[in-house]
């Protein structure tokens, strides 16, 4: 935000973190990382009997220096772990993960030499969707709960690493 | 027409068949793997196969010869598949590539190379394809644990 | 940890070559391609000249799970190789175990089978088209198009239970009969997508930008994509008309009149045109299956392939046992090994199957129609502009479940 080395800490009210939180819940920009079958769900999300622009996430940014929310949508393999941790650490402060699926929950049934039992072995993850794939009914719920989730954060909160 | 093919195979290449059968109807010759080069080519010229559907292995641990070679051809011409196999053992796995022939078996042989460590020889560019170049091992072989896993970066706990 | 592994990959960064060509790298996580996939350029100003195609970012072991499973618990992962279209794998799966065992399902098994693939079918044309317009820049189309495949998706969800994944072949059945109205239900969903396809093919097929973007780009000769193992709607835009349908027919094709489209300039907008062509060729099957559709059972008679009804296996010993065995140990196939091919949304499917006798498989190893496809993406590319690789490779429909398993 940069408003607290204008006014100082002290001056911060709750106030102003509802004003802050109501603008960045409502106005995600996300990045999409789809891998996978998830992907297909997550196509349907966007169009137009699920719309996902009735809670302001519509826009997807295609650079993640431009993104708040990572959706990592499909599986993550571990030749893909890298590019994951890559695209996450490009991201500004402040951000979130949703992790979309089961497998990029834990793994979901595929358990083998090949993939990663879940994205957060890699990086931090805020929402987890269930399903392979969830319906696109459970992935508005996660951006409610990911919306609750942000109106309670303060502007002081975050660590800005 | 199903043995016909088959004993036109036999008639051709009388010491280097090994078996032919016709298991469900998939026409297959076990071939000596010395002889997949001589064969691909006189299928893909003289009897008018002319797709490489599929090349694949299998892994036969613990029998000798351990790996196999599987080739499906299709011809277009005459309608008709026919499978090719061949023993490979596993001491300096190896086989002649199919390349020359077609340019389909440049990916199907580097991931059998891949998941099985078979090698081609007079592949242009035999490397890794669906695995990262520092993965140890061929993960369908039937030694490699299930749940082996090699990261690349390191996990959180 | 080891070290080496930690280390960036080469030519990760954009670099500088002696002679003035750049290395430019795309992907793995690229905006206009649906799929991870890495594209190694070489660059002329804006020309290829070379290219390497990088995959594996989503190979989840398929083929090894599957050796560890049951025949019938490998019917989930097959959903999930090809996505888009996943009763065709379904199908493809079943039809190759019911080859190994030499057993054949009833005739309303088959005709529900043949509906559910160019369902699938359908809805892997409609998303090909519809990301591949987007990514073009025709975002309206998508919406149609995705329209249409929703439409398509609350009818398998009517039938199978999921939207995405069914998992409803077994082997030597299905899980379940069609509902009562999914006639009227069928003809629900073929209207709308009828509707949004005319329009779709009103905004796109004449559309000059469209036009210009595919014509010329992505072209193969007849030859090459022979060479290069091609099927499906790839190859018939070269003009060869191979179709697993009608060359080799399974289930009950050959009772069914629908045509082969082929293109005449292996480009991207036959291509395109061959797609659209097949989803109406589709609707035909479909409504001529739904004709024909015979009474009867779905599942093969004998307990020791398909598991027994609920009520005869709380009344009677034989069916609790049968049922006992089949889920712990699974059908077990007599040794032996077969290859069994299907049409899918981009070209010939394969399974292969060696079987030990026992109730897991010990090889499955899936001929990836897309798999061909990619690998002939380098040549495809080549000569042309960066900016068309998009074109292509949405035309290409690279699917990575399928292409990297």
């Amino acid at each position: 935000m940069g408003l607290e080395t204008v006014f100082g800490q002290s001056f911060l009210t709750t106030r102003l973190d509802a004003a802050v939180n109501w603008g960045r819940k409502y106005s995600f920009f996300q990045y999409p990382f789809v891998t996978a079958c998830c992907g297909m769900e997550y196509m349907s999300v966007f169009a137009s009997a699920y719309d996902i622009s009735r809670f302001g996430a519509e826009y997807p940014r295609f650079s993640p220096r431009q993104a708040d929310v990572l959706f990592v949508v499909g599986t993550v393999n571990e030749k893909l772990a890298p590019v994951l941790k890559r695209v996450y650490d490009q991201m500004c402060e402040p951000k979130w993960v949703v992790s979309f699926g089961v497998c990029a929950t834990s793994g979901g049934f595929y358990d083998n030499y090949a993939t990663v039992q879940g994205i957060d072995k890699i990086i931090p993850v805020d929402i987890y969707i269930p399903g392979c794939p969830p319906r696109p009914e459970a992935v508005l719920d996660a951006l409610i709960k990911l919306q609750e989730k942000v109106s309670k954060e303060s502007v002081l909160d975050r660590k800005y690493k | 027409m199903t043995s016909y093919l088959l004993e036109t195979f036999k008639a051709k290449f009388p010491d280097d068949v090994l078996e032919t059968h016709s298991f469900r109807g998939d026409d297959t010759v076990l071939l000596k793997k010395e002889a997949l080069l001589k064969a691909a080519s006189y299928l893909k010229d003289e009897l008018g196969f002319d797709f490489l559907m599929d090349l694949t292995a299998a892994d036969y641990l613990p029998r000798e010869p351990r790996f196999e070679l599987v080739c499906h051809f299709y011809s277009s011409k005459h309608n008709y598949r026919l499978r090719l196999k061949c023993p490979v053992p596993e001491a300096g796995a190896s086989v002649s590539s199919l390349t020359a022939l077609w340019d389909g078996a440049n990916w199907f042989e580097r991931e059998a190379y891949d998941m099985y460590g078979i090698k081609f020889e007079g592949h242009p560019d035999l490397r890794r394809i669906l695995m990262y170049e520092s993965f140890e091992g061929h993960p369908l072989r039937k030694d490699y644990p299930l749940k082996k896993r090699q990261p690349r970066i390191p996990h959180r706990d | 940890m080891d070290k080496k592994n930690l280390q960036t990959p080469k030519n990760w960064n954009l670099e500088t070559l002696e002679d003035g060509r750049m290395v430019l790298n795309m992907g793995p996580s690229h905006p206009a391609m649906h799929g991870i996939v890495r594209v190694l350029l070489t660059v002329q100003g804006e020309r290829v000249t070379a290219s390497d195609v990088e995959i594996g970012y989503l190979h989840r072991g398929f083929e090894k799970t599957c050796e560890n499973v049951t025949y019938n618990q490998c019917v989930p992962y097959t959903d999930r190789l090809n996505y888009v279209s996943p009763f065709i794998n379904n199908v493809g799966f079943a039809l190759a175990v019911e080859k190994l065992m030499g057993i054949e399902t009833p005739a309303r098994a088959q005709y529900i089978r043949v509906i559910m693939s160019e369902l699938s079918r359908l809805t892997d044309h409609l998303t090909c088209i519809g990301a591949n317009a987007m990514e073009l820049g025709g975002f309206t189309v998508y919406f149609y198009l995705i329209n249409a495949r929703e439409a398509l998706y609350r009818l398998t969800d009517a039938v199978a239970g999921g939207r995405v994944t069914p998992a409803y072949t077994r082997v030597g059945g299905l899980t379940s009969d069609l509902p009562p109205d999914f006639g009227q239900r069928a003809a629900e969903a073929f209207r709308i997508v009828r509707k949004n396809l005319s329009d779709a093919d009103k905004m796109l097929t004449r559309n000059r930008i469209f036009y210009d973007r595919l014509r010329n780009t992505g072209s193969i000769t007849k030859e090459e994509a022979v060479s290069l193992s091609f099927t499906g709607p790839a190859l018939r835009s070269t003009g060869v008309p191979f179709d697993v349908r009608k060359a080799t027919p399974y289930l009950v094709y050959d009772r069914f009149d629908f045509d082969i489209p082929v293109g005449s300039n292996g480009d991207n907008y036959d291509r395109y045109l061959v797609r659209m062509e097949e989803m109406r060729q589709s609707m035909r099957i479909v409504e001529q299956a739904l004709a024909q559709l015979p009474d009867g059972p779905v599942n093969h008679p004998d307990f020791n392939v398909i598991l027994p009804p609920k009520e005869e296996v709380c009344g009677n010993i034989e069916a609790l046992m049968a049922h006992f065995k089949l889920t712990f140990e699974g059908v077990k196939p007599p040794k032996g090994e077969v290859y069994q091919a299907v049409e899918g949304g981009n070209g010939e499917l394969g399974f292969y199957i060696v079987s030990d006798g026992s109730g897991r498989p010990w090889r499955v190893r899936v001929r990836p129609p897309c798999f061909s496809l990619t690998g002939g993406l380098s040549r495809m590319i080549k000569g042309g502009y960066i900016a068309d690789i998009i074109s292509t490779f949405g035309q290409i429909n690279m699917i990575g479940g399928e292409l990297e398993r």
